[in-house]
């Protein structure tokens, strides 16, 4: 078989390499978003194909295989994930992603004879194995295979410490010598640094924390490309790396906290541990049947969704207790907070698989001076996003983070598992005050409940 | 390709990169991870050169593994941004009501604000 001219090939990949950028620059608005995917997915076709026909391999019935593997492995998982379940998916596919780039650069080191190149097959295999491990601990806390809140231990800095410590002195060591066996002890200690990185974080910071583990996959990618001498590499790595690293900062800003804050604030003993404790001071709890006489006699109703919805799967229930509501002339609205549940959007795409028309969906912006008008503003499994010490409390820890005006509701309802603090640890204020009702249980079974007695009335 | 042209594309590329995602809603910040995420499964293409110049089993062997593991990251990165993006159909500003979701009291609450 002959191959392509080298020109050609380099051609190609500028191609792919332009696809990679517009299919970015595509899902920034959501009318281009799913043309932009599709650009990308092609520009990735090309420049896979390219490969096949630019480069003498051997094996390549091998590769085949492989890859026809970790397709109908993929694809079919991809299709049918449950929208809740999306978050920790992504966490696992960018881990995957990791974890074939700190092989490439693994078996490329005997082939490195430059220093140069050994420093960036060193660097491919701390940060490969870092996004690997880590993102495999934020799948374990997505998934809920173990705790959500922060794990922190004593002396987990200095456990830390010494990792980073020894991974440097171990790479070095692999940039001076090329030891082979030095590599695969930076390749486990990589995979503890990850680890250790991850722990500390607290449930609702994971979603951030999967998007920095994805700029780091995008720079040891890049780095993997050095090592390789191949330009798309460097340059599809970089742009992830890069608009990584800016999407990151974006999501931390957009809940009111820093980078910074999330990766080392349990180790502080700082704002994302929060507290567990549960306040004994009195609220007004009550039960399904007074809830739907509020609910169904009210004019204009507007639903909080969050996580606690996502989590018990009654967004179904909720478009039926929406549908029945309307059906009595109570006009219904969702107002989604951008950062309600565990990923941003994740309310949107929630209750669009329940069928809520999207012109019921509010965003914020718009819904914010309606609540005035409301007279039920109906929390079901939120907290964070409607608790006024964002506005008031100076030193919380989503201090600054714009919130749902829930408060200016005539009544406000909150359908709660229990009277623990949201993600952030904090107690809401609004729970105490006296047009607040609570009516505790797991969100689904409330609403079932609620349903049923609006039906009655 | 001599280190100081690949320098200067890992430079440009960096600005492009932090461009080209430095104005987006919220409610993007998710599939936009996500297909950033499908972008860097392009690590198969160094698997498979690495894959298909390999000698020796054991070789062969984990560059095979890191085919497997960068296939599913492409594949179902963008696989499971288009899932998401399904969503956000119904979004599209200034697309009529599907027919069956009119409702009575928005107009009428409408009314009463005039």
């Amino acid at each position: 078989m002959t191959l392509l001219d080298p020109n050609v090939t380099a051609l190609l990949y500028l191609a792919a390499a332009v696809f990679f950028i517009l299919a970015l620059k595509g899902l920034n608005s959501p009318r281009t978003a799913r043309r932009g995917n599709l650009i990308g997915a092609f520009g990735a076709l090309v420049a896979v194909v390219t490969v096949f026909f630019s480069t003498r391999l051997d094996n390549v019935p091998l590769i085949l295989g492989a890859i026809a593997v970790g397709s109908g492995v993929a694809a079919p998982v991809a299709r049918r994930v449950k929208m809740t379940q999306m978050p920790q998916l992504v966490a696992l596919f960018n881990g995957v992603g990791g974890g074939a780039a700190a092989l490439v650069a693994l078996l490329e080191l005997p082939h490195a004879e430059d220093a140069w190149v050994r420093v960036a097959v060193v660097f491919t295999l701390l940060v490969g194995a870092v996004s690997f491990a880590g993102s495999a601990v934020t799948f374990a806390k997505l998934q809920e295979l173990m705790t959500t809140r922060p794990v922190v231990f004593p002396g987990l800095p200095v456990l830390m410490g010494a990792v980073l410590l020894a991974a440097v002195g171990a790479a070095a060591a692999v940039v001076l010598g090329g030891s082979l066996v030095l590599a695969l002890l930076l390749l486990l200690l990589g995979l503890a640094a990850g680890v250790l990185l991850v722990l500390p974080v607290g449930g609702a910071d994971v979603p951030i924390v999967i998007s920095l583990l994805n700029a780091f996959t995008g720079l040891a990618v890049a780095a993997s490309g050095l090592v390789l001498g191949n330009v798309l590499l460097v340059v599809a790595g970089t742009l992830v790396g890069a608009s990584g690293t800016i999407l990151t900062r974006a999501m931390a800003a957009a809940m009111g906290r820093s980078v910074a804050g999330i990766l080392f604030g349990a180790f502080r003993g700082g704002s994302t541990a929060g507290s567990t404790a549960v306040s004994d001071r009195p609220v007004r709890s009550s039960s399904p049947e007074d809830v739907a006489v509020l609910l169904g006699y009210a004019q204009r109703v507007i639903i909080v969704p969050g996580y606690g919805l996502a989590v018990a799967q009654g967004q179904h229930t909720a478009a039926e207790l929406a549908q029945a509501l309307e059906s009595r002339g109570t006009r219904v609205d969702f107002a989604i907070h951008p950062v309600a549940g565990r990923m941003p959007g994740h309310m949107n795409v929630l209750l669009a698989e329940a069928n809520v028309p999207y012109e019921s969906l509010k965003e914020m912006g718009e819904i914010n001076s309606e609540f005035r008008t409301a007279d039920v503003a109906l929390v079901v499994g939120a907290n964070d996003v409607v608790n006024p010490a964002a506005k008031t409390t100076a030193g919380s820890p989503i201090y600054g983070m714009p919130i749902l005006e829930v408060a200016d509701a005539r009544q406000v309802v909150f359908l709660k598992r229990s009277m623990r603090p949201g993600f952030a640890g904090i107690e809401n204020d609004l729970m105490f005050e006296p047009q607040t009702t609570l009516l505790f249980g797991d969100a689904k079974e409330s609403l079932t409940k609620v349903l049923g007695a609006v039906k009655a009335l | 390709m001599d280190g100081i042209s690949l320098l200067t594309i890992t430079v440009l590329a960096v600005f492009v990169g932090f461009e080209v995602v430095s104005k987006v809603s919220s409610t993007l910040h998710t599939p936009l991870m996500s297909g950033a995420n499908a972008i860097h499964g392009i690590i198969l293409v160094g698997a498979i050169i690495v894959a298909g110049q390999a000698t020796h089993p054991w070789v062969l062997a984990v560059a095979l593994l890191a085919v497997v593991l960068a296939t599913a990251n492409l594949v179902g990165g963008f696989v499971v941004t288009d899932r998401m993006l399904e969503m956000f159909r119904g979004r599209k500003p200034g697309k009529p009501a599907p027919p069956g979701v009119t409702r009575g009291k928005t107009k009428e609450s409408t009314e009463a604000k005039r």
